[in-house]
C-alpha cells in the first residue's frame, strides 16, 4: 500500500485554495495520485477545507466513482449501459469475477493487480458491449474475447515484474539475499 | 396593504414568512412534516408538506417562498392518498417495535400515522432488526428506526457547529453515520444530544439509566442522595399536568422523597460556590492579560467541544468543576464515614452530564462521584411509573443542611445566568437596584450571541455569552483573529442554555423562554440573590471545604487524574490527602500551601 504523503495533498487543496465548494475536485485529484482515497486524507481535507470529516465520507461514499479501497493497477471498466446490456454484458462482467475471483462485492483482486467494475455508459454504444481496460476501449467484446484479455495482461505484467527484478539483482549482484524471481 | 395568498379558499396576509409552511401554519393548518426544523436549513427531503397549486401542480410547502396572488389547496384527495403513500413507505422501512421503544408516544411518525389513519401497510418492511449504536455516554442510535429527514445531521452541522454525523452512501443503502461509520463515542460528538431533541422518531434516544438508579434506591444496604439542577424544576410542564415554565421545584422534592430517595438536594447551592469559585479566579485573572478570557466550565458539552476543537485555549477554561460535580464531591466527602453505601444521583436537563460523570477526572478508584445521572425526561417517567399524580402532591423543601440557595444559582440553568450570578457576586452593593441594574446589561435573552462592556473598577469588562456552540465557535475564532477581545465568555451548548438541554422535554422557542422566565420568577422570589450571602457558605468553607477547597471544587482536565496516579511523588501526596479527608482531619499543610485556602470573597469595594 503506498505511504501517504500528505504534503501532496495539502498540495492539492491549496490548489483549490482550501475551498469548500471544490471538495469533490480535491478527491478525484487525490484518488488519481493513489488510485483511492486513503483514510488518512480524510482528516487533513476536513481541517483544510473546513468541512467536518463526517461531510467529506459523505460526499466519499455518495459517488459511484471514489474508491476507499485500494484499486488494481489495471482497472477494468464494463459497460452496463442500455446498449451494451441488452448485447449481453453481463456475461463478460460474469466471466471476468470468475477468472479473478472477484464480486460484486469485492471488486478488486488480492494482489492489487485488476479491478473490474461497471459503469452505467461509456457514450461508445456503437462498439458495445465495450469494455475499457486502463481508459483504453475495447469494442465487440465476448466472455471469451475478456478472458483472454486478462490472460495477456497477466503475462505482461509478469514480464514487466521479471525484468525489473532481474535488472534490480543486476545492480547488486553482489548482495545474496536478492530473489531474482518472484518480488 | 400586505400581500395576500389564499389558503384553501381563505385569503391570509404574508407577513415576512420565509416560507409557504410558515404561512399555512399561521394560517391555522397544522401541515404535517418530519424534515422541516424551523431552526434548520430546509432540506425538502421527506415531502409530507406538498400542497396543490391552482394548476394542479405540486410543491413542497417548505421550499416555496410565499407568492402575492397565488391560490393553494392544502387537503385535497390527491395529496392525502400522497401523504398516506409516503408514511406507508417510511414505515415499511421502520423497525416498527414501538411498544418498547423508548420514544413511544413521543414519536413524530407514529403521530402522523394516527393521524392519517394508517391502519395497514402494504409494503413487507425491510427493517425489522434493530442497528444499534450504543457507544457514547449520552444517547443510543438506532439506525433501523431513522427515517432520513437529516434532522440530527442539520442540528449537528448548523447548531453545534459540529458535524459527527452525515448522510454517507446513497439511495436505498444511505443512512447517517459518522466519517468511516466509527462508534459515536469516537467520533467528534460532545453528546449535547440536540440530535435526539430533533429526531422525529426513536432513532436517536437519550440514554437511559432509570433502571441502575431504581435498584439502588431500592437496596436496603444503600443510602441514595440526589440532587436536582435548576433548569429541571421549570421543565416538568404539561407532561405532569403543569403550566410550561411554572417552578415545581417543591413538587419535585415531594415526588423523590416518596419514590425513596433518601437524601434530597438543590443544585442550585452548588452553583452558589460555582460563582464564588469562579468570580475569585476572574479576578486573579484580570491581573494578568494573558490569562483572559476565561471561559465558564460549567456545560459539559462546551468542554468536551474546547478539548476537541481548542486545546490550546484548554488553560483559559475556569478550572472550577461544574456544579454538579462540585456537590457530588461535598456530598460524598461528608458522607464518608457513613456506614451505608452512598450513591449519588444527579437529575439535569443535560445528555452530557452523563458523559461528565463518567469521566476519569470525576471518578476515584473506577467509582464516579456521581453514580447516575437522569435527565428531566427520566425524572418524568419514574414519577409517571410510580403512580405519583404529581399536580396533587404538597410542596416540600429540600433536605439540610444544604437547604438555602440563592437566586443567583437558580438562574445558571438560563443563557446568560452564570455571568450575571458572577457579576453580582462582583459587585459590593447587593441592593435590590443594583440587581435590577446587572439584569439589564445584556446578558439575558434567547439571542444566540450577546456581547456587552460593563465597568468594573475603572475598567472595561468585555463580556461574551453564547448559546449554540456554533456560536461558541464564531466568538471564539473572532478572539482567535484578534478581531474581538474579552475578559469573559460564558459559553452554553444548548441554543438558550441548559432550560433547552436535550435531556428536558422537547420545546419549542416559546416553552424555552417560559421556562427562563420560570427560573427568573425563581430568583425574584427568593430572599438572597447573590451567591457569597447565602449563609451556608461560610459553613461549607470552614467545614467540608477546609483545605479541600481545590480538591473539591477544581478540576485539571485533560488526564490530570490519571497523572497523579502514575507520577509516585504526587500519588503519595494524594493517597496522604485522602486518608486525611477519610479521617475528617482536612487537608496537610503541603495542599495548604499548595492551594491557598479561600474563604468567600470579601466584597469587592467599588461598585461596578
Amino acid at each position: 500500500m503506498p505511504q501517504v504523503d500528505l504534503s501532496l495533498v495539502d498540495g492539492i487543496i491549496d490548489g483549490h485554495l482550501g475551498h469548500p465548494s471544490a471538495v469533490i475536485t480535491i478527491l478525484q485529484e487525490i484518488q488519481e495520485q493513489y488510485r483511492y482515497l486513503p483514510r488518512e486524507v480524510f482528516p487533513r481535507i476536513s481541517a483544510k477545507v473546513g468541512l467536518s470529516e463526517a461531510k467529506v465520507y459523505s460526499v466519499a461514499t455518495f459517488y459511484e466513482n471514489f474508491s476507499l479501497e485500494p484499486k488494481g493497477r489495471v482497472i477494468i471498466k464494463v459497460c452496463d449501459g442500455t446498449a451494451c446490456h441488452v448485447r449481453r454484458s453481463l456475461p463478460i462482467l460474469s466471466r471476468l469475477q470468475k477468472e479473478l475471483n472477484l464480486t460484486d462485492g469485492k471488486v478488486t483482486t488480492e494482489d492489487l493487480l485488476f479491478t473490474v467494475e461497471t459503469v452505467a455508459c461509456l457514450g461508445a454504444c456503437g462498439l458495445a458491449p465495450v469494455l475499457t481496460v486502463s481508459g483504453q476501449a475495447h469494442p465487440a467484446m465476448t466472455p471469451d474475447k475478456a478472458a483472454d484479455l486478462i490472460k495477456a495482461i497477466r503475462e505482461t505484467e509478469l514480464k514487466t515484474a521479471a525484468a525489473l527484478a532481474s535488472e534490480h539483482s543486476a545492480l547488486r549482484s553482489n548482495d545474496p539475499s536478492t530473489n531474482a524471481v518472484g518480488n | 396593504m400586505l400581500p395576500m395568498m389564499t389558503i384553501d379558499g381563505i385569503p391570509v396576509e404574508i407577513n415576512g414568512e420565509r416560507n409557504m409552511l410558515e404561512l399555512i401554519r399561521k394560517a391555522g393548518i397544522e401541515l404535517p412534516t418530519f424534515c422541516y426544523v424551523s431552526d434548520l436549513s430546509i432540506h425538502g427531503a421527506c415531502r409530507m408538506c406538498l400542497v396543490e397549486n391552482e394548476r394542479g401542480g405540486l410543491e413542497a410547502a417548505c421550499s416555496e417562498p410565499p407568492r402575492p396572488g397565488a391560490k393553494i389547496l392544502t387537503n385535497t384527495r390527491r395529496l392525502r392518498k400522497y401523504r398516506k403513500n409516503i408514511l406507508e413507505l417510511i414505515l415499511a422501512n421502520h423497525n416498527r417495535d414501538c411498544t418498547v421503544c423508548a420514544n413511544n408516544n413521543k414519536c413524530r411518525l407514529q403521530d402522523l400515522a394516527i393521524r392519517f389513519n394508517i391502519d395497514k401497510i402494504r409494503y413487507k418492511n425491510t427493517s425489522l432488526m434493530p442497528i444499534i449504536d450504543d457507544s457514547s455516554a449520552c444517547v443510543t442510535v438506532d439506525r433501523s428506526k431513522c427515517i432520513l429527514c437529516g434532522d440530527c445531521v442539520r442540528v449537528c452541522e448548523e447548531v453545534q457547529g459540529i458535524g459527527a454525523i452525515d448522510f454517507a452512501e446513497r439511495g436505498s443503502r444511505m443512512v447517517i453515520s459518522t466519517a468511516f461509520g466509527v462508534p459515536l463515542a469516537k467520533s467528534p460528538c460532545v453528546g449535547c444530544g440536540q440530535c435526539s431533541a430533533v429526531c422525529p422518531t426513536g432513532a436517536i434516544v437519550v440514554k437511559n439509566s432509570i433502571e441502575a438508579a431504581w435498584s439502588d434506591i431500592d437496596d436496603p444496604n444503600v443510602e441514595t442522595s440526589v440532587q436536582i439542577a435548576p433548569a429541571v424544576r421549570v421543565a416538568l410542564g404539561t407532561q405532569l399536568g403543569l403550566n410550561n415554565g411554572t417552578s415545581s421545584m417543591g413538587l419535585i422534592v415531594a415526588a423523590l422523597r416518596r419514590m425513596g430517595f433518601d437524601k434530597v438536594y438543590d443544585t442550585s447551592l452548588a452553583a452558589d460556590l460555582t460563582v464564588i469559585e469562579e468570580s475569585q479566579e476572574f479576578l486573579e485573572h484580570v491581573g494578568s492579560d494573558s490569562k483572559l478570557p476565561l471561559f465558564t466550565s460549567c456545560c459539559p458539552a462546551w468542554i468536551k467541544f474546547c478539548e476537541n476543537n481548542y486545546p490550546e485555549l484548554m488553560n483559559k477554561v475556569s478550572t472550577c468543576k461544574s456544579p454538579m460535580q462540585m456537590f457530588a464531591s461535598v456530598i460524598k466527602a461528608s458522607s464518608a464515614n457513613s456506614k451505608k453505601r452512598h450513591v449519588h444521583i444527579a437529575i439535569m436537563p443535560c445528555t452530557a452530564k452523563k458523559l461528565e460523570a463518567k469521566r476519569g477526572e470525576f471518578t476515584v478508584d473506577s467509582v464516579p462521584m456521581v453514580d447516575h445521572v437522569l435527565t428531566s425526561q427520566e425524572l418524568i417517567q419514574m414519577i409517571k411509573e410510580s403512580g405519583i399524580i404529581f399536580d396533587q402532591l404538597e410542596p416540600e423543601a429540600v433536605d439540610s443542611p444544604y437547604g438555602v440557595v440563592t437566586g443567583a444559582g437558580v438562574i445558571f440553568g438560563v443563557t446568560g445566568g452564570v455571568t450575571e450570578a458572577v457579576l453580582r457576586a462582583l459587585s459590593d452593593d447587593h441592593s435590590g437596584m443594583v440587581i435590577k441594574q446587572l439584569a439589564q446589561v445584556g446578558e439575558r435573552g434567547m439571542e444566540g450571541i450577546k456581547e456587552f462592556e460593563i465597568k468594573y473598577k475603572n475598567r472595561p469588562v468585555r463580556v461574551g455569552v453564547v448559546s449554540g456552540l456554533a456560536n461558541a465557535r464564531k466568538l471564539i475564532n473572532s478572539v482567535l483573529s484578534g478581531e474581538k477581545v474579552f475578559d469573559l465568555i460564558e459559553v452554553m451548548a444548548c441554543p438558550g442554555g441548559c432550560v433547552a438541554g436535550a435531556g428536558q422535554p422537547v420545546a419549542d422557542l416559546n416553552v424555552k423562554i417560559a421556562r427562563s422566565k420560570g427560573l427568573y420568577t425563581e430568583d425574584k422570589l427568593s430572599a438572597i440573590k447573590t451567591s457569597g450571602d447565602n449563609p451556608l457558605i461560610d459553613g461549607l468553607y470552614q467545614g467540608v471545604l477546609k483545605g479541600r477547597v481545590h480538591e473539591l471544587l477544581h478540576v485539571s482536565y485533560g488526564g490530570a487524574h490519571q497523572r497523579l496516579h502514575h507520577s509516585s511523588d504526587q500519588s503519595l501526596e494524594l493517597s496522604h490527602e485522602n486518608d486525611h479527608g477519610a479521617n475528617g482531619q482536612g487537608g496537610n499543610g503541603q495542599s495548604e500551601n499548595d492551594h491557598a485556602e479561600r474563604n468567600p470573597p470579601t466584597p469587592i469595594h467599588d461598585a461596578i
